[in-house]
């Protein structure tokens, strides 16, 4: 009896060991939302680009919203896949303050981007990008670019790449809980850095 | 990251007044990478061009790589691309009244690759043949 209590628990601890082992072999899963620690986060430099209309539109302007900036350009087919995602994010989340704001890349201007905007029906404000755009942002060597801001003008993540659905979403959905810091402090330069001005409010 | 698209050095051209002379050079990208053919399957897609800008000779045709049809993730129909190494061949005529003796042709190779996960800004690179015509 003793002899079978003993290979009994013996028997448990190799199978606890096994699971655990196995456990902790296992392929990491995908990684989740990769929305960085608030105390991470840097400010989104600001920049002055046209939209379609030639009207100028500053990121600052979008100040107290959560921001998904998007670099694309049309001959981009990663991008292109993920255009439809972020239209379904522009119209679940628009109400709880949030925006996409696309910046295309094409050298070829609104005569490339006029008709890929109407052909697939983007709802979100597209504005023509410039190298000096690219440069604040890394150089962007490649597309998509895409930068998740918080409601405080802050980078909270990026993907450089076709990215996940999911990612994109849970991170939104993550920095659409948090409230936006007092106004103080909280806005946009150019360089980056801290300043203390008012921003107009995109409608 | 952007991938390097590199062409192979071609050899001096020799070229004879009144004739036609046809020039291959290879072109190669690094493995993992795609650049649009000539012909893409979107009018969106930026198609490899090449254009002879300058020299004695006179462009009478470009034979492009033949395209393979590949399918990536990004893609929902597969995409018409060239991968790795291929050729690119021109035939010039050599007019009769070219001047004798060592010269250049220059021309720029235009192209756009992507991997499976990310596109690049589209490139000129140049191309440059030496003659000699006799």
């Amino acid at each position: 009896m003793n002899t079978f209590n003993s290979h009994l628990r013996l028997a448990v601890v190799v199978s606890v060991a096994v699971i655990l082992g196995i456990i902790a072999c296992s392929p990491a899963r995908p990684t989740g939302p990769v929305v960085r620690d608030d105390s991470k986060r840097k400010h989104a430099p600001d920049f002055a680009l046209k939209d379609a209309d030639g009207k100028l539109v500053h990121l600052a302007d979008y100040r107290g919203k959560v921001v998904l900036l998007d670099f694309w350009a049309t001959w981009c087919g990663p991008c292109v896949i993920e255009i439809p995602w972020f239209q379904e994010f522009q119209r679940k989340y628009k109400d709880r303050g949030f925006e996409v704001l696309g910046v295309s890349m094409d050298d070829d201007g609104w005569k490339a981007i006029t008709p890929f905007v109407q052909r697939r029906k983007i709802n979100y404000r597209v504005v023509l990008g410039d190298d000096k755009t690219g440069d604040q942002y890394g150089g962007l060597e490649a597309l998509p670019t895409t930068f998740v801001i918080d409601r405080n003008g802050r980078i909270a993540a990026v993907h450089v790449g076709l990215a996940s659905k999911k990612d994109f979403s849970d991170a939104i959905e993550k920095l659409l809980e948090d409230p936006a810091l007092p106004a103080a402090g909280n806005s946009i330069r150019s360089d980056g850095s801290d300043a203390d001005h008012r921003a107009g409010t995109h409608s | 990251m952007a991938p390097t698209l590199t062409i192979a050095p071609v050899p001096t051209v020799k070229a004879h007044k009144g004739s036609v002379a046809v020039v291959t050079f290879k072109a190669a990208l690094p493995p993992g990478y795609h650049a649009n053919s000539n012909t893409p399957t979107d009018a969106y897609l930026i198609p490899l061009t090449l254009k002879w800008t300058g020299g004695p000779l006179q462009a009478d045709g470009i034979t492009y790589p033949k395209p393979a049809q590949e399918k990536y993730s990004f893609s929902e129909k597969p995409l018409s691309v060239v991968t790795g190494e291929f050729s690119i061949s021109t035939k010039f005529k050599v007019p009769a009244d070219a001047a004798t003796g060592a010269s250049a042709q220059n021309g720029t190779l235009r192209y756009q690759a992507c991997n499976d996960r990310m596109c690049f800004a589209p490139k000129t690179v140049p191309v440059m043949l030496s003659l000699d015509i006799e």
